[in-house]
Order: C-alpha cells, then sequence, then structure tokens
C-alpha cells in the first residue's frame, strides 16, 4: 500500500462523511404524494350532499424554516354523483383554467415539532391559499403527529367560496352553502431518492 | 479500482449537491395526477347533441332517465296548438356498465318503436397528443305497430319489424366553447316502402355545440343522406334532419330545448324518414329532460371509505 492509496482513501472518508452531512440536512425535507383533502360545502338543509374527496395531493414541508406547500389537482376531486364532478369542474371551479389549487405558507411555530417524540403537536400555519385563480392571505390552526419519523398533518378550516369569486347561481343556493368546511391530513415522509 | 470509487464518491456529491434546486413550490409538479395526460373533459354536456349520441358516456354506475318530447308542427297554428296538440314521446334508461361503455332502451311512441343501443368509447381526446374522441355506436330499432299494406302474397314477418344503425362519433373540443362532431353511419331497414329504395342507407351527420355562457350552450346537427334521399316514408317526401337548440344547466340538470323537422327519436326516423323541412316551416319544438341516479357509488363514497383516514 503507497501513500497515494492512503491519502486517497482519507479522501474519501472525508468525502463521504461530506455527503453523510448532506443527506442529514436534506432529511428536513418531508414530502407526500397521496395526501387528502375533502370539502363539504353542503348548505344546511340541502336534500343532496355536495361533498368530495381528493387523494392526489401533494405536499411538502421544510422542517428546518417551517415552509409548507400544498398542490391539488382539482380536476382529481372525486364526487358521489358523476353530474356535480363535471358541474364543480366546468362552472365552479373552471378547473381547465385554474387546475390547482395552492398554499404555500409557513408553520410559525415548527420548532415545536421535535421529530424525535413521538406525538401530537399544535401547530399555526399562516400564508397565500390560491383557488379558482384567487389568492387569499388565510390563517389556519392544525396539529403535526410524529410517529416514527413520519408527520401526519391534519387541519380543518372553512373557505368562503365568494373570496374565490366561486359564483353559485340562485337556484342552487338552497343546496351549496357559503362556506366549504375543507378537511386536509398528509401523511408525510422524508424525501428520499 | 480506485477510478472507480473516486467515480462514485463523484457521482454521490453530484446527487448532493443536485438536491435542492428549483422552486419550493415546483417540485410538487410531477404528482401522480397532473403528470399522467389527462383526457379532455365535457366535450358535450350530455349524452344527445339533440338527436344524435355524442362521444360523452354516462360515468360508471350511472343511470340515466330520459323523457324525449317532439311536438307537432308549429306551423299547424292555433288548430292543434302550434303543435303541443300532436307530440310524439321517448321513454328511455340508459345506464352507464363501464367508464367505455353505455347501453340504453327506449319506447317511442312514433311506430310503437322499442329501441336499443349500446355505445363504446373508443379513444379520449387528450391535451396533449390524442387530437380527438372516438366512439362507436350501435342501436336497433323493433317497430310495434300493425302491418303495413304489403304486396299480394307477401307476408309481413317479424324481422320486417327490425331496423338497425351504425354510427362512428368523431368529436373534438376545440376550446372550452366550441365542440364539433362528425358522424358517419349506415342504417339498414329490414322493410323499406318501396322496391326502388336501398335498404341500407349510408349518411354523415355533423353536430356541434357552443357554449354562450357557462350554463347556457347553442346546439346543432344536420344529417346528409349519401343514397337513397329520395325515398318516401308512408307516401311522404323525406328531407334531410336539421335541428338547432340550446342545453341549459340548472345546477343538477341539463334541459334541451330546440326546433326540429324530425318527430323521430331513433336513427332510422330522423336521419332517414323525416317528412319535414324547415323552408316550409315544419318545425317541431322540442326538448330532452334527463334525471340520473347514482347506482354504483364511486370508490371513494363506498361505506366507510370515509373512515378509512
Amino acid at each position: 500500500m503507497d501513500i497515494n492509496s492512503k491519502t486517497m482513501k482519507r479522501i474519501m472518508l472525508i468525502a463521504c462523511l461530506l455527503a453523510g452531512v448532506g443527506t442529514a440536512t436534506r432529511a428536513q425535507v418531508y414530502m407526500a404524494r397521496t395526501a387528502h383533502v375533502s370539502f363539504n360545502a353542503t348548505a344546511a338543509g340541502s336534500p343532496e350532499k355536495i361533498e368530495a374527496v381528493n387523494n392526489e395531493v401533494a405536499s411538502k414541508l421544510d422542517k428546518a424554516t417551517g415552509r409548507l406547500g400544498f398542490q391539488v389537482p382539482v380536476k382529481s376531486f372525486k364526487f358521489e354523483r358523476a353530474l356535480m364532478q363535471e358541474h364543480f369542474n366546468e362552472n365552479y371551479m373552471e378547473s381547465d383554467k385554474y387546475p390547482r389549487a395552492e398554499f404555500d405558507g409557513m408553520v410559525s411555530n415548527i420548532a415545536d415539532v421535535n421529530t424525535n417524540n413521538d406525538g401530537t403537536y399544535n401547530v399555526k400555519v399562516s400564508g397565500k391559499l390560491t383557488i379558482h385563480g384567487v389568492t387569499k392571505e388565510v390563517s389556519v390552526p392544525g396539529t403535526v403527529t410524529v410517529k416514527r419519523g413520519q408527520l401526519v398533518m391534519s387541519a380543518k378550516f372553512n373557505v368562503r367560496l365568494a373570496d374565490h369569486k366561486i359564483n353559485v347561481p340562485s337556484v342552487v343556493a338552497d343546496k351549496v352553502a357559503k362556506e366549504a368546511v375543507v378537511t386536509i391530513e398528509s401523511a408525510l415522509n422524508v424525501v428520499r431518492k | 479500482m480506485r477510478k472507480a470509487s473516486i467515480l462514485s464518491v463523484a457521482l454521490l456529491c453530484t446527487y448532493v449537491t443536485s438536491f435542492g434546486q428549483g422552486g419550493f413550490m415546483d417540485d410538487m409538479n410531477d404528482s401522480a395526477a397532473t403528470k399522467k395526460k389527462e383526457p379532455v373533459t365535457a366535450t358535450f354536456k350530455a349524452t344527445r347533441i339533440i338527436n344524435s349520441s355524442t362521444v360523452e358516456n354516462l360515468a360508471h354506475g350511472v343511470l340515466d332517465f330520459r323523457i324525449l318530447h317532439r311536438f307537432g308542427r308549429v306551423s299547424d297554428g292555433m288548430e292543434n296548438f302550434f303543435g303541443i296538440d300532436n307530440a310524439t314521446t321517448r321513454i328511455g334508461l340508459d345506464y352507464g356498465v363501464t367508464r367505455w361503455l353505455m347501453v340504453g332502451i327506449g319506447h317511442n311512441t312514433l311506430g310503437k318503436t322499442n329501441d336499443g343501443f349500446l355505445k363504446v368509447k373508443l379513444l379520449s381526446q387528450k391535451a396533449e397528443g390524442m387530437p380527438i374522441s372516438l366512439s362507436y355506436m350501435a342501436g336497433m330499432g323493433l317497430r310495434g305497430d300493425k302491418a303495413p299494406a304489403l304486396p299480394p302474397g307477401m307476408d309481413f314477418l317479424f324481422t320486417n319489424r327490425m331496423g338497425f344503425v351504425h354510427q362512428v362519433l368523431i368529436a373534438r373540443k376545440f376550446n372550452s366553447k366550441l365542440s364539433l362532431q362528425l358522424m358517419p353511419g349506415v342504417v339498414h331497414m329490414n322493410l323499406v316502402d318501396s322496391s326502388k329504395d336501398d335498404n341500407t342507407m349510408f349518411s354523415v351527420g355533423v353536430g356541434g355545440r357552443y357554449k354562450v355562457s357557462r350554463r347556457v350552450a347553442i346546439t346543432a346537427e344536420y344529417y346528409y343522406r349519401i343514397n337513397n334521399a329520395d325515398m318516401l316514408a308512408a307516401g311522404a317526401t323525406t328531407y334531410n334532419s336539421l335541428s338547432v337548440g340550446a342545453d341549459i344547466e340548472t345546477g343538477g340538470h341539463v334541459f334541451q330545448l330546440f326546433f326540429t323537422n324530425s318527430n323521430g327519436m331513433t336513427e332510422r326516423v330522423f336521419i332517414n324518414q323525416t317528412t319535414d323541412t324547415w323552408t316550409k316551416g315544419h318545425l317541431h319544438f322540442g326538448f330532452n329532460i334527463s334525471r340520473v341516479f347514482t347506482v354504483v357509488r364511486p370508490k371513494e363514497f363506498k361505506k366507510g371509505a370515509a373512515d378509512k383516514w
């Protein structure tokens, strides 16, 4: 074994350590591709339920900075009634024009969440919510449940349809509520490629 | 050996540093839903333009109860209250068997005809790639009325009551407002009025819709008969079918209101046996009403599915 190969081994060791550090930093980013978003916009006394679920939502959390993002493909909302789903896309959300709903914001108290300690943490989330092409600042309380390295984020909040210029014609005003109750659940894992 | 090690370290470093490029929101874009090339939806508001089938199928597990009405000639005036007194009706049930197969049955007051059809979605227009949607529609009608006067020695067989239709529906949604459909097809009647007439008749239909608002669309369809255009129906001259109307969506339903020179609602009648013409003002006011029922719930709404997460 000559001196060169010893040097090389050291270099490799340092390189690997550096790579390891890199990986550790990288582990701060959590993602989910099949997060769930559902909403209920049934008006009180409506004979039919106006509700839908979406299981193709992408979400991302940077644990270091607290930045949190959601991307919701609008056409992936599934309704019990196919016709309602079509009208939702065609007339209310105009999903050809606005294919995605988005949230881009921050978890203000992300430091409270200890990923090494299983349990449920209350968090405060605020940021920009874009639905139907209209962006609005929102602030929402939620929870993060840590379980064996996985973060499950949950939140429930109301979205006023008028805030996002979603028009409800008067003939269905007794069926579609003015506010939709939105439920989010996202099981995020450390990004690995 | 050494080279390989250096290479692997270099690769590892490149891999590590390459992470984190691009905007925070951007690298979520490749979610399963947005990545796949999405089919174009809502080419038409309903499964019929006016009389003709569209490339739209009912969703899987959806039952559609349809009442179609064609009043008499508007030109009849007060005598028949502008046609309101003489109406033909078809009552039918359509069902979405799968995402690509739809079937239907119906009963027509005109000719006491029972009919059935199936429609198969073969191609779906995509945002990128496939430029058209294409469906195949096959139908059969069985007349239930009395035997017509036949030449001496000729029996009126059960098969004489039958008529068949095959159509290829080729549609494209050009933009959110305009959709057009081309409908080459063939109608075969086991019994025609005259021995001069062909039993097999070819035709090409064109139809379309133009949305004038989010909930209202103007619709039209026209059939050109390639052969047998001079055939008579019960002794009367026949004309090409032309219909113009509007789709009006009121929350849960689509109402189709229109004027047409055809008072029949099966292809055999409206393509080949239309005996009225626009040029003489022989128009019929008509409407299609549909009420859909969800028979099979989507998997997201199966019992207990909501509690799963």
